[in-house]
């Protein structure tokens, strides 16, 4: 689950991060109050949207006046911004950001991510600050620094000092930096997050050390326990139809293409989609009905993919094991009872009583195309396309 | 002997009078798995499928001399009862359960280092299927029928695609000597090259397919170990080829993050690393058969 900058900043500055002076808008009437309850003389408007990149989108401006903030928020809000990470469809701004625009001396970068291979906590930090760390890794390689936390026993003060002194950072400010880097990665274990970055982070002019722009993102599988974060979740920055398959158990990702899928499986669902790909298709989604493939999750599948405009075949396939063919056929009999389905539909089942399962679809009355092996569904699912 | 587990192991089941627990428990019963009791805090000195139901993971190893375990209780107290497992003796633990938070596998992986490496407890998922050995034990939740006995040994992130390539296999003949779910999270028990290390001094497999997808480092960390200490061949196929870039799909594991996670990236390094790809997800048994032939096994 991702969060907003502003609401990364409000955790960060929990753990002992300096953040610069801001507030939070809904209206363009409330910002040039919240200016100048800020003070300053200059402030960023920041569009709050789910993505990076939102500077050369047109989603931050610099502001002179309390007016212009104002005049700025305006201009944002209810927009559609569309950075290289949102996709050509964008993300609304409902919410703006106001904050006190800082003299940057150097612009640093620090990352926290799950390392896999290590199955350990690994900071990432550059002098390279404002570009992606993509780019970091790409354009200045050498400027990149990494510390492992040892989980049992969490980040060191000397990880945080090597860290700092690493980056360069003159002795002064040494430790201020080290309780940067330490607040970071103490948020990170303490809410089961699985991304921190903060970058920039900067040396101002004053010589603060301050995180400029923040993101977090956590750990789906353990909101359970971190209502808090929870809390956070902005439906409005997720797909709709994710969100309705989210809040309905179901594994969905909306993808380009046009030929739906229902699938049991995530390992199954992707395979699908890559044979689809291969018989010349492309796929409109993902969508993981889980292993058991229920005639509950069928139902919520079948209302899902009817919901996207763009699918014109429908692909089913479906490997019962322990739950039998048989019962997922009377689940997808009794699916299509209820929703009226007006594009080609290909059924595949396989496994356990699969013959069963298939004399039940055909005995019953639904329009649909059979399919015995993957590839076939595939090949039928692409065919249809073209009738 | 099979690799990690054996025909009469004797197994708990952690979660066991609780819904899911005692239908699996009663599937493996079916299979012929030797499941010696179970664990449900609170309810020690009951029966249940005629088996004893104990307080905790130490008593019953006591009293059954149970070896293994597999865990449906929810993915709150996931971590806790594998720990629990680890710390009562059990030499090989299987967690079912999807939804572990990451930070608590990495405790748990943390925690297990106490041990030496000899007496040190294979966890295997979670967020997996299990593990069969036809014909011996079933320490899962897959269905046992399409799994014919045999010398081919299967390594699967993914339940229902590892399900599909044991069928392809049965329908031409070739037959499994172990099938091991490792499951789709970021960080799980048993990794590919845990697994594949043992398929190579298994004598009773011949040739290992290894079912990827994309998300992390496992499957070229696999093959890399393949290059340079195996000699039996290892087939592979990567899922998610039409994956978007930084999106979960499905599995929490299934993410593309870095260089080299991505399908086509993956399946360039396992070529390198000699692994011979499926295709596609509609050949893997036939792309099994012809190594098989080639190799003349």
């Amino acid at each position: 689950m991702d969060i907003h900058e502003y609401q990364a900043k409000e955790i960060l500055s929990s753990f002992g991060v300096s953040v610069p002076r801001g507030g939070i808008v809904y209206s363009p009437e409330t910002a040039e109050n919240k200016a100048r309850e800020i003070g300053g003389s200059k402030w960023v408007v920041k569009a709050q949207i789910h993505s990076g990149a939102r500077g050369k989108a047109g989603g931050v401006i610099v502001c002179n006046t309390p007016l212009e903030v104002a005049q700025a928020t305006d201009k944002l809000l209810g927009k559609k911004l569309v950075t290289n990470q949102t996709g050509p469809e964008g993300k609304i701004v409902n919410r703006i950001y106001i904050e006190e625009a800082t003299d940057i001396d150097k612009e640093l970068y620090l990352g926290l991510v799950f390392d896999r291979s290590s199955e350990s906590i690994m900071v990432v930090a550059s002098t390279e600050g404002g570009m992606s760390v993509e780019e970091i890794a790409k354009e200045k390689p050498d400027s990149i620094i990494r510390s492992k936390i040892e989980v049992a026993v969490g980040i060191q003060s000397f990880q945080a000092r090597e860290l700092a002194f690493g980056l360069g950072i003159e002795p002064e400010l040494i430790r201020r930096a080290s309780e940067t880097i330490v607040g970071c990665a103490k948020a990170f274990s303490e809410l089961d997050a699985t991304m921190v970055e903060v970058n920039p982070l900067v040396i101002s002019k004053q010589k603060q050390i301050l995180a400029l722009d923040c993101k977090m993102s956590f750990d789906n599988n353990a909101m359970f326990r971190r209502d808090k974060v929870s809390e956070l979740r902005d439906k409005t920055q997720e797909d709709e139809k994710e969100v309705y398959a989210s809040d309905r158990g179901l594994n969905y990702v909306s993808l380009d293409g046009n030929i739906g899928n229902i699938i049991n499986g995530a390992g199954l669902a992707m395979a699908s989609m890559d044979m689809i790909k291969l018989a010349g298709g492309e796929p409109a989604n993902f969508l993981d009905v889980g292993g058991g493939a229920t005639p509950e999750k069928i139902v919520k599948a079948f209302k899902l993919i009817t919901m996207d405009k763009k699918v014109k075949v429908i692909l089913v396939n479906i490997f019962a094991g322990i739950n039998r063919c048989d019962w997922v056929a009377e689940g997808i009999v009794q699916a299509l009872e209820r929703i009226e389905i007006k594009v080609p539909l290909v059924i595949r089942l396989a496994g356990t009583n699969v013959e069963k399962g298939n004399k039940i679809l055909r005995d019953s009355k639904l329009n649909y195309i059979e399919a015995n092996t993957l590839e076939d569904a595939a090949n039928k699912a692409v065919a249809a396309l073209k009738k | 002997m099979a690799v990690i587990i054996e025909k009469n192991t004797k197994i708990l089941v952690q979660g066991f009078t609780g819904k899911m627990g005692t239908f699996h428990a009663e599937e493996m019963i079916k299979y012929g798995s030797n499941v010696v009791g179970g664990v449900t805090p609170g309810k020690g000195g009951m029966k249940h499928l005629d088996r004893p139901v104990f307080n905790t993971v130490k008593d019953a190893v006591r009293h059954t001399g149970a070896t293994a375990s597999i865990l449906f209780v929810p993915p709150a107290f996931a971590a806790d009862s594998a720990m629990e497992a680890a710390d009562a003796g059990i030499k090989t633990c299987v967690a079912i359960v999807d939804g572990i938070p990451s930070h608590d596998m990495i405790r748990i992986k943390r925690y297990m280092r106490r041990y030496s490496r000899g007496g040190k407890m294979t966890l295997v998922g979670p967020n997996c299927a299990g593990i069969i050995s036809p014909g011996k034990s079933m320490l899962g939740i897959m269905p046992g029928h399409i799994y014919k006995e045999g010398r081919v040994g299967i390594i699967s992130r993914s339940g229902t695609l590892g399900y599909e390539a044991a069928e392809q296999m049965k329908n031409l003949g070739i037959g499994i000597s172990t099938s091991v779910g490792i499951g789709g999270d970021p960080i799980n028990g048993s990794s590919f090259r845990d697994i594949i290390e043992k398929f190579e001094t298994d004598d009773e497999t011949d040739a290992i397919l290894m079912i990827g997808e994309i998300g992390g480092p496992q499957e070229v960390a696999a093959g890399e170990f393949a290059k340079e200490n195996m000699k039996k061949p290892v087939i592979g196929y990567i899922a998610g080829l039409t994956a978007p870039k930084g999106r979960v799909m499905g599995h929490a594991g299934a993410i593309v993050s870095a260089y080299g996670e991505s399908a086509v990236e993956k399946v360039e390094l396992l070529k390198e690393c000699g692994v011979t790809i499926s295709k596609n997800p509609s050949v893997m048994g036939e792309t099994v058969k012809s190594v098989l032939n080639v190799k003349k096994i």
